[in-house]
Formats: C-alpha cells, structure tokens, sequence
C-alpha cells in the first residue's frame, strides 16, 4: 500500500498530519479539569462542562461552569488590580502587551493545534489566519499602550470591562478584545465560548508565563449564563459582545440604563458582489476565502453571492468546479480546506435550515465531506430573497447565488437585509467599485478581496451587525472614555403635558400657530391636540402634541431624503453657515422668545449667540472631519471613512431650549444625517421658532424634523422605530434606561445622557465626540497593482 | 549574421515532413488543431493582480504533501523536467553529460530505495539550441527521451522572420521532436494580436508534426492581461504548450503568472476542446518550487496536468535538489550533492 509506485498512478495528495502530540500532553496534564483564571491563579475546577474535538467527537478537556460567585469573584480581582494598571507609564503597559505578542508568537504551532483540536478548523487556517493576526494585534495594541497618552490625551479607560467572545475564532476574538482593553489601561474579565475554551486557558498560562500583573486578565469559563452574569455585574464599566445578534440584542436591554459603555460585533448576511467586468477567477477564489473559509463560521462571510446576470452561468460554472476540489475532513490534515463544525448543535441548526431551503425550492451544489460533524460546502442556486437560506445567517458553509440585472439593482439587493457588517465587491472598473463600496451598507468592505483583516483597520457593522469597531484609532477609542459630565442635580421628569386650555395666554399682536415641522412643512400634529407652554409662571403659548403618527410621519420624511449625506461637506457648510446668518438677523426675536419662558436678558441673549457660534463651529467642521487611510498590507489602501448614521432620533434636553437643540441637532446634519428632533418638552417653542431659520437656510426638506409633544413617549416610538438608525436621548435617568432598551429591537446606536449634567453654554456643549456619536466609520479595502 | 552560418542546414523548402527524427516518440499525441483567431476570447478579459498573488501564495500553504507522497511527486516533477542547457559555452560534451543525467536522473540506490526499479525514471525531454540538438539525438539515441530545441531567435526573437522559420526548419531537420519558440514581444506589447496569431500559426505549420511549444517571455509582457491574451492567442494559434519564459528575462516563471496561464489553458479547452500543455521554466530551483507547480496544476486544471504530456518544468539546476530530497526520504540522512553525478 502507498508505495511510491502506487502513488504515482493517482498522484494524491496522501496524509500530511500535524502532530497533536505536545497539545495532546498539555490536555494530558490538565486531565483534572480547568478551573478559572482570576487574579493569576487557577481556581478549582469544581463543576465543569465536557469540551470536545467536534472532528471526532471525543471529550478532550473537562472547563468549569462559571457561577455568578465565579464572575463576582473575577470582576473584584479585576477592579482590584485596575487603578494599578491604568497608572503604570503607557511605555510600562507597552512592555507587557508586547510580551504577551512575543510569548504567543513563540507558542504559535501548540495555539494553532489546539485551536483546531478544540474548533475543528483546519491548521491551515489557524496555523496562518488566526494565531498570526492574534499577534499582530497584541503587537499593535503595545504600540497603542505607547500612545494612549498621547494620542487620545482626554480620555481614561473605562475600568473593568466584561467581554464575551464566540467559538468561531477563540484566540484571534481574545486578541481583539483583550490587547485595546489593556492598552487603554482597563483591566478585563473575558468569558470564551463554551464550546471553545481552551485557547483562552492557555493564554492564561501565556500571560502568567509573561509576567502579567495578577488580576489584569482574568478568564472565567462557562455557558451563557456565566455570560449573562458577566454582562450584568455591577462592578463592569463597559461589555464587548462578539456573537449572535439575538444574544446581543439580549446584553443591551439587560444592559440599558446601566451607563455601561457597550460594543456589540454580531451577525451578518454579506453580500458578495461580481460584477460583469470582474475578474471571475478571482471571484470564485474570493467565495472561497469567505464562506468556504472557517466551514462557513464566519460573521462577515459573503454568504450572498449576488452576480450580474451576464456573467451569472460563467461564474456559477467556475464555482462548482472550485467546489469539486476542495477537500474537507480532518482538521489537522494540512490539505483540508473544510474542518469540522464546531459542534453537533451547530451542525443540525445548519442542517435545519438548509432542509428549509431546500423545502423552498433551492437547488443545491455540495462537495464531499466524511461522516461525523461536517457539513459539505454548499453552493444553493434558485433562491429568492424570500427564501430562509438568503435571510437568515447560517453560519455554516453555504453560500447562495442570485442575480442582479443593473449596479442599482445590486445595490438594492445587496442593501435588503437586517445586517450590515460587510461587502465583497468585484470589479475591474474602479469608478463601480468605489461607487458601489459607497452605497453599500456595511462596516467594512472589501473590494476585489475577501476577509481581509489588521490590527490597523476597523472592523464592526452597520444595522443589527452591531456598533463599535475593533481595531486601529477607532478601536482603541472604544475602550476609552472622554469625560462626561455629571448632573448635580439630575434631571426630573418634567409634568406632563396637558392637551387642554389652562389659562389666560400672553398675547401677541396676531396670534401665532407653532406646528410640527415635517420633511419640510409645517404641519399640525395628527391628534389634534395642543399643549400649554409656560413662562416662568404663566402660559406664554400652544405647542402641537405630536404623537407615534407624527413621528412615524418624520421618520418617513427623513428616510426620504436622499443626497444630504452625499453632498460635499462644503455644500453641507454653506447651508450651515446660512443657517447662522439667518438666526442672527432674528436674534432679537429669538431673545425675547427665551425670555418670555422665564430666562432674564443676559442669559437669553448667551444662550442665542452661543447657538449661532455653535453652527458656525459645525460649520467648519463640515469638510474637515474627515477619516483616515489606515496603514495595514502592502499594495492596499484602507480607507476609513466617516459615514453618516442615517437618521437620528433627538431627543433634546428640557434645559436651554434653543442651545440644546442646536447642540445635538447640528453636529447630526453636519456629517450628513437626517433627524427627527423632540425639542424641550417644556419650551419648545425657540426650536418652533427655528424651523423658519431653517426652511430660509436651504436646508433641504426632510433633512430636520421637529415633534413636540411628551419627549419621554415620542423618544419610546423612536427608539422603538425600525427605520431610526440611532437615538440620542438627553432627559431623565428613566428615560435614558427606556431608550436604551427599546433601542434592542433593531440594535439601534444609542447616546444616552442626563439632560442636566452638560453646561450648554460651555465647551462641553459641542466637540469632536458629538461628531464621533453622529458618524460610523466604513472601512474600505482597495488592493491595487497591474 | 545567423544567416550564412555554416551550422544552419541548407533549406528545405517545404519538405517539413521530410525531417529526420531520430526517436519516434508521442505519437500517440495529437496536435493541437488551433481555432480561428478569436480576440473576443481574450479581450478586455480582466486579470486582477492582486487576487491572483493572494491565492498564489495560498496554494501552496493550502496543500501540504510530505512523505512517499512528496517522495511520488518529486519523482513526477523528474518526470516532467525538460532538462535545459542554453548557453553560450555549451558544447558537444557539455550536452553529452547532460543526456547522461537525463536517462539516469537518481543515482542507482534512490531508484532502488525508492522501489522504482520496474520502471524506467528519465527527464521529460532535454532541450538544448538547434546546433546541439544533433549531439542530443546521438546520445538520446534509443532511450525514448525527446530532444527539445529552442527555434525562432531565442532568446529575443528578433531574427527576420524568414529566418525564424527556417530555425524551426533547420532544428527539426538535426532530430528535435519538441520546439520550442518564442513569440514577438512587440506585438504584444503593441496590442497586434492578429499578426501574432499569424507568425505562431506559420511556426506551427512549419514545426508539422512536431510540438510547438510557444514560449511568451513573460517577464517582458509585464501584465497578467497581457500574459492572459498572449496564452489565448498562441493556443489559437496552435500551440501545444506555452511556455513562460526563455530563462533569460529579468524575472522568469512565476506563481501569478503561471496561475493565469494554467487558467488560460482552461479556458481554451472549454471552447475548442483541446488540452494544451503548460511549461514553467527558469525560476524553478527547488523541490519546493517543483511540488509548488505541480500543486498548481493539479487544483488549476487537474491530475492530467501532472503528465508529461501536459506539463513540463524547464530547469537545470532543480534536478539536483530533488535528488537530494529523494535520498533523504531514502536514507533517512541529509544528502550532499557532491555525491550525485551532475548534469
């Protein structure tokens, strides 16, 4: 058998075994069971959970159960060694992050074997993908430890954060949560996936051997619970969620109203776009690098392969050929391009959906796969948008293929998901490519390459692929905090409206209507209904009392509105700069409209020339908050690009009833957004006032949106509205709890704030950071070369 | 001039057919019939450098082949080496110790270790200049091995074109059974497809029944757009092999060109029905590159293209290295090349 004689008739390529020995002793040796890692010592193992070789299903490994005792345990030994670790010199943590690089960069071969043994993705992949760009990270983040102070001078890191990784890429998932957390100067309680724990334990033992400080890192074991205890214990600043969208949908409504800084990194459905001029070979070799790639477990695989219809046959004939050779089984074969699936579980809720599909009418293309815990890669054609297998994330190895007729129609096909975490475009012709990188819905886009990734480039999503982004400058900022202001005296729930006449009302010349302000027009609110707005005492008007039809109304208007965010920011500039003119020449009218709620002149007349400051700020801001070319492999550009949100629920604070509303409406438009904005619930008449200002500006219609009424109600319908990218909430502690959790529903960004702790007036009322909350950022890989 | 050199043979005129050949060998092979020149089969066809580097660097990372089996395929790779010498100072007894090392490539107790004493493990062919090839043919003599004879110029190809053929003449007239030529860099880079198509359709008429390998010179074409419409033209043309270099440009066989080419080859074969070979040359120095190349060809175009008949590595030194490779594998000791007869 296998004689060189034998061999050379069939010319196969034969067995090319990694050896598991060293792996093998190291599970040998902790055969007792794995306890937790907490403030630098192993607990007890005490109840554990089997871990398994999901490619033979054999037990290899016995991790503990993490119980809230376990997780209140790590988070003191956390907070303990914190203070400590933030006030080492950035040079002295730059020291230990580049320890931990060198330290797994010299255990690399026994981290990529028991990565495989423990995933099921072949040592191919972990041997090259993800042990290599898991130093590349910590090697980055030392850099960053070096910086911090200097580069992000006004910031402080959060304190202990609690993060919760997934299975599909344990260490490299570590490595992005763990090196920025410690280079920021936080301290962390990581909770790995269940199915997946062993490379976290061994880069326990990686730190400790590096000389860690204790409790810096601490690893605690377990199911979801254990994750739900670390997500909700008291003692966590921020929590950093990789994983399904559902369970981190779950983490921000049990997280709301905590004031926990929160990054969520979750599902996606990708779309993988060819083009008619694109080079299909590559294409078909980009499939393979993104769903073939880790059996399909990857969160921004390109799992929709959307094909010009002129190009669709060819391309779908050189995809079944690449299927025909690629060769699954055994992971630690180093000829396998398709491990195992990370565990039975996993493997039937692949199953499921794609017998769903199947029952929907697809039509599948598969490769072979040996028995056991394997799922064959999968090509479906003749699938619909309808169908489960092109709405649902599967998770697994399966790709489906439709077509487009026009670049709009990709667009739209590409853009018709819940999802938005990244795109692979494929085009020869740089003018679509960049174009349609622009449109396309997604934190990260790859143009002619797939799964691209660096420690020096961003990667989160857009929609319910989550918020926050994981690596380089933008990274980095989301382990740290600027200052925010405390209330002294928060601020309570103003009395709520009455819809009903109160009392004698100042009078004016002529008798003056505010309404809403809808996608350009002054409209009366649906209901029907006014409410009394008060001077200091006495009634001083009517304001409409906008209801959930006003605001689905205003969102409508807003959706609508299309090119603002386009534009240059210099057009942006002009209509801003208009805007201050405009108020300006009307300052009297705005001073006496501040005064009649009560203000004495002085305070008026600030808070109307602070107002017109502010948007001239903004103003400037427009072409110049620009993002970044990051520095990442050679022969590519990584753009970084600021982005508009889309629209932005506002809700304003009951304070400063012109001041505030400029302050959070204008760094929202600047960048290009469109919003919906509930001015003062007590006075909002300046912001009435203002939609006058506006509609003379040039603003184009749709583009502010003014309801008055009962913010904390109206703010629940926006937050609550699907088609609302983000809500900014500035009101009552309760306030800020509802909006955060009802902001679950379609994982809506948040800022959130009491409505009394900023001194409008003062710097704290406008900055770079209101741009940072109004923007996302898109990276976008371009390779090039001829 | 190269024209009243006393080495070239008088003419022949068309008497192509009436060529000496010493070793009757493939006549099993058919010869690739050619298309009609066809520009819409290679233009504006897009080449993504990048892509094409990505997943030449991966191919081999993605396919690991240790033990016999690497044992197997080096000796495959032997298989399909056309043993070169091309330079000015060859000589008749320079060749002859060549041919030597092409009938025996590895020494006695590899092929024994090896378990190979059944069948015979030669070179694919040896390739040689036209004013050689008499001197291979001697010494080939019986052993089945066919001699290979650059033509047309080579390495520039910038003879008159007249006498570009009239090599091919001459070359087939000394014994060569396989020729290899090499096509006008200018019109490539000019963008004059269809007189390339015509001068390679002419080599091709000339060669007769003998194989054109048409060599591309790639790293003179520069772009992989470039390679990818010279490979299309000289298949319709009526290549049998293309070729990637003379082993005198700059920069010689390469992964992403050799990627692209393979791809071109397929993509023939999916219109005009006909397999056309491929040969790296120049570049290829280690038992690594041979196992690299042949792992392209095998996920590219199939196991097919790991028969001589299809693929062909023009080298020199690799030889060497994979004896040391398979003495390895035998004795278990590291091998110094001092100990094998040199080609």
């Amino acid at each position: 058998m296998n004689t060189i004689m034998d061999i050379l008739t069939d010319l196969d390529y034969g067995l090319a075994l990694e050896d598991p020995s060293v792996v093998n002793a190291w599970l040998e040796r902790h055969a007792q069971g794995f306890g937790h890692f907490i403030a630098g010592q192993f607990t007890e193992a005490g109840e554990t959970f089997p871990v398994l070789n999901p490619a033979t299903g054999k037990t290899i490994a016995r991790a503990a159960q993490g119980s809230a005792f376990d997780v209140d345990i790590a988070v003191s030994a956390a907070r303990k060694a914190q203070p400590a670790w933030a006030s080492l010199e950035g040079h002295c943590r730059a020291k230990h992050l580049y320890a931990i690089a060198r330290h797994i960069q010299q255990h690399s071969r026994f981290l990529a074997v028991l990565e495989t043994i423990n995933n099921g993705k072949p040592i191919r992949e972990s041997r090259d993908i993800d042990i290599p760009l898991a130093v590349r990270h910590f090697y980055h983040h030392a850099g960053w430890a070096e910086l911090v102070e200097s580069e992000f001078s006004d910031s402080k890191p959060h304190g202990v954060c609690g993060q919760i990784i997934p299975w599909n890429f344990p260490l490299l998932m570590l490595a992005w949560k763990i090196a920025p957390a410690l280079a920021a100067g936080n301290t962390v309680v990581l909770k790995p996936a269940e199915y997946t724990p062993l490379s976290a334990l061994a880069f326990a033992e990686i730190v400790a051997e590096a000389g860690l400080p204790d409790g810096v890192v601490n690893i605690v074991t377990g199911d979801g619970q254990t994750g739900a205890a670390l997500a909700g214990h008291d003692g966590i600043n921020k929590v950093a969620f990789t994983g399904s969208t559902d369970v981190g949908r779950s983490i921000r409504k049990q997280t709301a109203g905590s004031r926990k800084s929160l990054t969520l990194e979750l599902g996606g459905k990708s779309p993988f776009m060819v083009f008619a001029d694109a080079d299909l070979d590559a294409a078909v070799e980009g499939v393979a690098d993104s769903i073939w790639f880790n059996q399909g477990e990857v969160c921004c695989a390109g799992s929709r392969i959307l094909a010009a219809e002129s190009v669709a046959p060819q391309f779908e004939r050189l995809l079944l050929r690449k299927l025909a050779t690629l060769r699954a089984g055994y992971p630690l074969d180093k000829s396998i391009d398709i491990g195992a699936i990370v565990h039975p579980e996993q493997l039937e809720h692949v199953r499921k959906l794609v017998e769903q599909g199947i029952a929907e009418g697809a039509q599948l293309h598969q490769g072979k796969v040996p028995p056991g815990c394997f799922f064959p890669p999968t090509l479906v054609t003749d699938v619909q948008p309808t169908s489960v297998l092109a709405t649902e994330e599967i998770f697994g190895p399966v790709a489906t293929l439709t077509t487009f007729r026009t670049p709009d129609e990709a667009i739209a096909l590409a853009n018709n998901t819940r999802y938005g975490l990244a795109a692979s475009v494929w085009s020869e012709n740089i003018n679509l490519a960049i174009d349609i990188g622009a449109k396309v819905k997604a934190g990260v886009v790859w143009i002619n390459c797939a799964n691209l990734f660096d420690a020096g480039a961003g990667f989160g999503g857009y929609r319910e692929s989550g918020y926050g982004r994981e690596g380089a400058r933008e990274g980095m900022s989301a382990y740290l905090k600027t200052s925010t202001p405390e209330a002294e005296t928060p601020e309570e729930a103003p009395e709520a409206p009455v819809p009903a006449p109160v009392g004698k009302i100042a009078p004016s010349d002529i008798d003056r209507t505010a309404k809403l302000y809808i996608g350009g027009k002054q409209s009366r609110p649906d209901g029907g209904y006014s409410y009394t707005v008060f001077g200091k005492t006495d009634p001083v008007g009517l304001a409409g009392l906008g209801n959930r039809k006003d605001i689905r109304n205003a969102v409508e208007a807003a959706v609508k509105v299309d090119g603002w965010g386009s534009q240059t920011g210099h057009n942006r500039a002009q209509i801003l700069y208009y805007l201050a003119e405009n108020l300006s020449a009307r300052r009297n009218e705005f001073e006496t409209r501040l005064e009649s709620f009560g203000q004495d002149a002085k305070s008026a007349s600030r808070e109307v020339e602070v107002s017109i400051r502010r948007i001239f700020w903004y103003a400037a801001q427009a072409d110049k908050f620009d993002g970044a070319v990051h520095q990442t492999k050679s022969s590519h550009v990584t753009l970084a690009m600021n982005e508009p949100i889309g629209v932005i629920g506002i809700a304003c604070p009951i304070t400063r009833p012109l001041l505030g509303f400029v302050s959070l409406v204008l760094p929202a438009i600047t960048v290009g957004n469109k919003v919906v904005a509930i001015p003062s619930q007590t006075h909002p008449l300046a912001a009435t006032d203002l939609y006058q200002v506006i509609e003379t500006s040039d603003v184009p219609a749709g583009v502010v949106n003014i309801v008055t009424g009962e913010r904390d109600v109206l703010a629940e319908t926006l937050a609550d509205h699907d088609a609302v990218d983000a809500i900014w909430y500035f009101g009552t502690r309760e306030g800020c709890m509802k909006t955060e959790h009802a902001s679950a529903g379609n994982l809506k960004q948040t800022w959130v704030e009491d409505g009394a702790a900023r001194n409008w007036t003062s710097a704290e009322g406008q900055g770079r950071v209101f741009l940072h909350h109004a923007t996302q950022i898109k990276n976008i890989w371009i390779p090039y070369g001829e | 001039m190269a024209d009243n050199s006393k080495d070239v043979a008088a003419p022949t005129g068309g008497a192509v057919g009436t060529s000496v050949r010493s070793t009757p060998v493939n006549h099993d092979i058919e010869r690739n019939p050619g298309a009609p020149f066809a520009p819409e089969m290679f233009d504006r066809h897009p080449v993504n450098l990048s892509a094409a580097r990505r997943r030449s660097t991966t191919l081999s990372s993605r396919r690991s082949i240790k033990k016999q089996w690497q044992a197997a395929w080096l000796v495959n790779a032997i298989q399909c080496i056309d043993l070169t010498t091309l330079v000015g100072d060859d000589t008749r007894e320079r060749v002859g110790r060549l041919c030597a090392k092409a009938k025996r490539p590895l020494a006695t107790h590899i092929i024994r270790g090896l378990g190979l004493n059944e069948i015979p493990v030669t070179t694919g062919a040896v390739c040689v200049y036209p004013t050689m090839v008499a001197h291979a043919v001697q010494f080939l003599s019986n052993s089945g091995i066919p001699v290979a004879s650059v033509a047309t110029g080579f390495p520039a190809g910038l003879m008159p074109f007249k006498l570009r053929l009239e090599e091919i003449r001459y070359a087939i007239d000394q014994g060569a059974s396989e020729i290899d030529i090499v096509i006008s860099r200018e019109l490539v880079l000019k963008g004059k497809w269809s007189q390339l198509y015509d001068e390679v359709a002419q080599m091709r008429e000339t060669c007769g029944s003998v194989r054109l390998k048409a060599i591309l010179a790639t790293g003179e074409l520069k772009t992989l757009r470039n390679v990818y419409a010279a490979s299309m033209t000289v298949m319709q043309a009526g290549a049998d092999f293309i070729k990637t270099s003379t082993g005198k440009e700059g920069v010689n066989a390469t992964m992403p060109v050799s990627l692209v080419m393979a791809r071109a080859i397929r993509d023939y074969m999916d219109v005009a029905d006909y397999r056309v070979g491929f040969k790296p040359a120049g570049g290829l120095k280690t038992s690594k590159d041979a196992l690299c190349w042949q792992i392209l060809m095998k996920e590219e175009l199939g196991r097919d293209w790991l028969r001589p008949r299809l693929f062909r590595i023009g080298a020199s030194s690799l030889l060497g290295d994979i004896e040391r490779q398979l003495e390895h594998f035998v004795t278990g000791r590291y091998a110094d090349s001092s100990r094998h007869a040199l080609a």
